[in-house]
Parts: C-alpha cells; sequence; structure tokens
C-alpha cells in the first residue's frame, strides 16, 4: 500500500463515521454549524495525528502489557493540551464545543487506530493514517455541520441568506436533526456504494 | 538478566516516565495558557461595559454581597469627571437550560436598566441562545424594575419569554433580577 | 425539590443519549435485543454513580487543593479505566451470577463517553457531593430508559421490510431522532 492510498483510505473507503460508525458522540452534537463542525474535526485531527506519531515511535520501547495505560496517558494529554490551547485563543468556539473537546480522549476511533495501526507502523505511516482518518473525520463533521445549518438557521458559516428575524427549520439545529441528518447521509452513502458495487468491475 | 525479575521495575519505570514527561509538557502549556484566558476574558468584561453602561472616565471595582448567597457580586462604578454615572453588576444564574449563564447588567443612578450583555453561556443553539440577541434583550432598556416585574409573563412578569425557550428567559430573569435586589441592598444599606 | 428537578431533567428533559449525545456507541451497538439492552442498563447505572464518586473525591480531595484542575481530563480517565477493571474483577470474585450478567458488558463501557461526560459535567456543573451521585443514577437510568425503547422498536423493526440503504446503522438512528423529537416534549414539565 503506497502512502496515498493509507491517506485516502480514511476518506471515504474507511471513512470513520460513515463506515466504521465510531466516534458518533462529537458528530451528533456539535455539528449544529459548520464551524463548530469544521473545529471539532481539527481538534480530533490534532489529537489523532500527533498521538499516533508519538505511539508509533516509541511503539519498540514500551511493554506489551502496559501499552494501553501508556496509549490513555498519551492521548489525553494531546487532548488537554488542545483544551487548553482552544480556551485561550478560541474560547467562543471553546464555548461551543464544551465537554466533547475533553471527551476526545474515550472516542473509539483515537485509541483504535493508535492499537491497529500506531503500534504496529513506521512513523511516516502512522503520521498519514492519523492525517487521513482526521481529514475524513472533519469532512464528514463539516457537511453534517453544513446541511444543518443551511436548513436549520439558514445560514452558511454564520452568514445569513434568508430574512434575519426569520428561523429556519429549527429542528436540523435540534437533537432530532442530528439524528434525522446524519441516518439520511448514511443511507445516501450506502445507496452509492449499493450502485458501484453493482457496476461491474473494470479494472 | 532474567525476564521476570527485570520486567516488573521496567514496567513501573516506563509508566512513570511517560506519565512525568505528560505532567510536565501540561504544567508548561498550562503555564503558557493562562495569560491569554485571562486576558480573553478581561477583553470580554470590557466589551460588555462598553455595551452596558453611559460614557466613563473612572471606572472603580468592588464586591457587593450577594443577596441570595453566600458569595459575593462584582460591580464597576462608572463615574464622569467625578460624578457616578452608572453601575455594571456581573451576574449569573445557575437556571439555565444547560446551566450556568453569566450575564453583565448595567444600571443608572435610579437604578433603571441601561442595558444588558450575556458574557457566556451554553444554551441550545437556535432557541434558548436568543437571550443574546437584542430582540429579547432590548425589552429591559430603559426600563426600572421597581415597575417593570423581572419574570415571564407566564410567571405574572413583564417580560416577553423567548417562544419555546421558556426556561432560558427565566433563568436570564433570574440572573437580572438578582443582580437588581443585591445592587439595590447594597446602596440601601450604603 | 432541587433533587426532584436534578432527576426529571436528566431521565427525560435533557436524555443522556437523545439530547447530550453521549453514549452513542453502545447506544446504537446493543440495542438490538431487549434482554442485552437490561443489562447494559444496569451496568451503566452502576459504573456511572461509582466512577462519579470516585472522580468527585479525585477532584475536590486531590487536584483542587494541589491547583491542578487541568489534570482532570487525564486523572479522570485513567481512574475510571482502572476502576472498571477492578469492579470486574471483585463482581467475578464474589458473585458468579451477577458477573455472568453484568460481566461481559464492564469492558464495552470504559469507552462510553457518558461515564467520563458525567465526571465531567458534575464539576462544571458545580453540584454538591449529594446532587452528583443523584444526578450520576439518573443520568443512568435515563441512558437505561432510552436503550430499553430503543431495543424494543428495534426487535420490532426485525419484522418490517426496510429500503435496502437504510438497514442497520441509517434507520437506527432516524429511530433515535424520532424518539429524540418525542423526548422534547418533555422540555415544558420543569
Amino acid at each position: 500500500m503506497n502512502q496515498w492510498q493509507n491517506f485516502s483510505k480514511g476518506i471515504l473507503k474507511e471513512n470513520p463515521v460513515l463506515v466504521l460508525v465510531l466516534g458518533m458522540c462529537p458528530t451528533l452534537a456539535v455539528t449544529s454549524s459548520a464551524i463548530n463542525g469544521l473545529a471539532m474535526g481539527l481538534a480530533f485531527t490534532f489529537v489523532l495525528t500527533l498521538s499516533n506519531v508519538i505511539i508509533s515511535s516509541i511503539r519498540k520501547i514500551v511493554p506489551k502489557i502496559i501499552r494501553i495505560p501508556v496509549f490513555i496517558v498519551i492521548i489525553a494529554t494531546f487532548v488537554t493540551i488542545i483544551d487548553m490551547v482552544m480556551h485561550a485563543f478560541v474560547p467562543d468556539l471553546y464555548k461551543a464545543l464544551g465537554i466533547f473537546i475533553p471527551l476526545i480522549v474515550v472516542n473509539c476511533i483515537v485509541l483504535g487506530r493508535a492499537e491497529a495501526f500506531a503500534s504496529k507502523n513506521n512513523v511516516l505511516s502512522s503520521l498519514i493514517d492519523g492525517l487521513g482518518m482526521g481529514v475524513g473525520f472533519t469532512l464528514i463533521l463539516t457537511v453534517l455541520g453544513m446541511i444543518r445549518e443551511i436548513l436549520g438557521a439558514g445560514s452558511i458559516f454564520g452568514y445569513k441568506f434568508i430574512a434575519p428575524t426569520s428561523d429556519g427549520i429549527l429542528v436540523f439545529i435540534l437533537a432530532p436533526g442530528a439524528f434525522l441528518t446524519l441516518g439520511i447521509l448514511m443511507a445516501l452513502n450506502n445507496l452509492y456504494k449499493n450502485k458501484m458495487s453493482n457496476k461491474p468491475k473494470n479494472n | 538478566m532474567s525476564k521476570r525479575e527485570s520486567s516488573l521495575s521496567n514496567l513501573a519505570l516506563t509508566l512513570f516516565i511517560i506519565a512525568a514527561v505528560a505532567a510536565i509538557m501540561l504544567a508548561l502549556i498550562n503555564l503558557i495558557t493562562t495569560g491569554p484566558i485571562q486576558k480573553a476574558q478581561q477583553q470580554k468584561e470590557k466589551d460588555a461595559l462598553r455595551e452596558v453602561l453611559p460614557s466613563f472616565s473612572d471606572l472603580k471595582t468592588f464586591y457587593i454581597p450577594n443577596i441570595d448567597g453566600e458569595d459575593s457580586l462584582k460591580v464597576f462604578e462608572a463615574s464622569y469627571n467625578g460624578q457616578i454615572v452608572g453601575y455594571a453588576v456581573s451576574t449569573y444564574t445557575m437556571q439555565g437550560f444547560n446551566g450556568k449563564i453569566e450575564l453583565m447588567v448595567g444600571f443608572d443612578t435610579t437604578l433603571t436598566i441601561i442595558n444588558t450583555q450575556v458574557l457566556s453561556h451554553a444554551e441550545t443553539p437556535g432557541l434558548g441562545e436568543k437571550i443574546t440577541q437584542s430582540d429579547f434583550k432590548d425589552q429591559f432598556r430603559g426600563k426600572n424594575p421597581e415597575k417593570f416585574k423581572l419574570s415571564v409573563k407566564k410567571d405574572n412578569g413583564d417580560v416577553d419569554a423567548i417562544t419555546a425557550s421558556t426556561i432560558s428567559s427565566r433563568a436570564f430573569c433570574d440572573a437580572v433580577d438578582r443582580a437588581y435586589r443585591s445592587l439595590k441592598a447594597w446602596k440601601g444599606g450604603e | 425539590m432541587e433533587y426532584l428537578i436534578i432527576i426529571i431533567s436528566a431521565i427525560f428533559v435533557s436524555n443522556v443519549v437523545l439530547t447530550q449525545f453521549l453514549g452513542i456507541c453502545p447506544f446504537l451497538g446493543v440495542s438490538q435485543k431487549m434482554s442485552t439492552a437490561v443489562g447494559m442498563g444496569a451496568a451503566v447505572v452502576f459504573v456511572l454513580t461509582l466512577a462519579t464518586l470516585v472522580t468527585y473525591l479525585v477532584y475536590y480531595g486531590i487536584l483542587a487543593p494541589l491547583h491542578l484542575e487541568y489534570l482532570q481530563t487525564i486523572a479522570f480517565i485513567l481512574v475510571i479505566a482502572s476502576l472498571v477493571q477492578m469492579v470486574e474483577i471483585i463482581i467475578k470474585k464474589i458473585s458468579q451470577p451477577l458477573y455472568q450478567a453484568l460481566g461481559i458488558y464492564l469492558p464495552l463501557i470504559t469507552t462510553n463517553c457518558a461515564v467520563l461526560g458525567v465526571a465531567l459535567l458534575v464539576i462544571t456543573k458545580n453540584y454538591n457531593l449529594g446532587e452528583s451521585i443523584v444526578y450520576a443514577i439518573s443520568i443512568g437510568i435515563g441512558f437505561g430508559l432510552a436503550l430499553i425503547i430503543m431495543a424494543g422498536l428495534r426487535e420490532r423493526l426485525e419484522f418490517s421490510n426496510i429500503p435496502k440503504a437504510f438497514q442497520g446503522v441509517p434507520i437506527a438512528l432516524i429511530l433515535a431522532g424520532i424518539l429524540s423529537l418525542a423526548f422534547m416534549g418533555f422540555t415544558g414539565i420543569i
């Protein structure tokens, strides 16, 4: 597998949200606007990439039976760093994402990649794997946030395109809208995959 | 070197080193970010003061007892050329839909509300979040709580609640009311 | 009264799964059968309460006095992970039937973000020890309730004809969305 495939697998083929159905909590919770989704995705990418790199570089030193606690400490450290940095420099976004920043630590994707990939591969591959997964996650969160914001608030990245005093279809930025939108998005992805697999393969 | 003997001390050592490195890194980052976090908060306070107070030349900060509790509320006394022109009270409520809401409320010397500004909140976007918008906030401007009852109409007050966000509206009233009563009690006892 | 409000709002008004989006993975993962849903619900109530108690003591007993609040995430997750392990070992030793009922769910709970989420929420909401415990139990019950309703619905879904693209997770999400709509109806009761 070359590095490009390694990177791009996270975006579609093994997309953490759409295909692996991991990390659902932040996906549903913070996507009430596009900017929140994007910010969450970037914070997540930061944690995933750096913890992948560190874990991969110490994979030969750490004894096997204590690897899980070590992984958790490393991941929690990066989570706390991004938490403090966001608190200091983007306080409004920090407020909007709330406890879902510290909760990156229990996001199954991060520990999953550490265990399944970074602890077995070299630093460069782990870096690229982390970036790919992060970009895939960010993409879904931003798209989901965009759809919900357009329908629910009538704006894109905060710029309102309907009359400023009117509301959108409110339900889409409320809790039920998160479930419905993601459900339909996943069904569309399935539909697309079914179509593709019905076609004869020509490679 | 038998594997068994070395392994327990090895494990402990590895864990210790990892934890120590993590703790040192976090302490460092904490040191770096504390300044900006405080600065951002002060900036927010400064912006809010400009919103809720008339133009002033001097600002005095002190604390008054919170009438509903043991703690105290931060008050900014604004004066213009030696004459007191208003007070801004940094108040809060715990009754928000998602917990704490912090407000800055400005009063003139007759305790009429000049304006309000939300400092922090975690209300639902699209619903309770509207407490930050002027459509809701403006109904408090120029009202004296002596005659303007600070609770929503559902509770026989004078405040128009936000549609479908009675809880957030109620919480907002609670915070403003706390600021008013605390300030009034302090002024009375001065 | 305070406690009653905490209980009702934690179970119904801001249900942990359907409005706060905590613990979605087990909610989708183990809601296929009623029996497993009940077991998982019971295990979560138990671990959630215990974990909240311990992390509360760690925060106010160790971290706060030492001004190490910024280490809370790292400390909490380590405490929770070891706690779950310990509970598993203890239950296995003292009660085989209980272990058979709850044991298989315990490892899954470490990565249930509801546990860490509640531990963190209790701190941000400034609850005292009593309120924290009541809150944790209610959140657990709310989680169990959502899980059991969902399992009941999905058992019936087995017999219906679902479009191919919607089979599996998508239809579960749509169901959850409708359930969440229904739970919004509780908003008015507090």
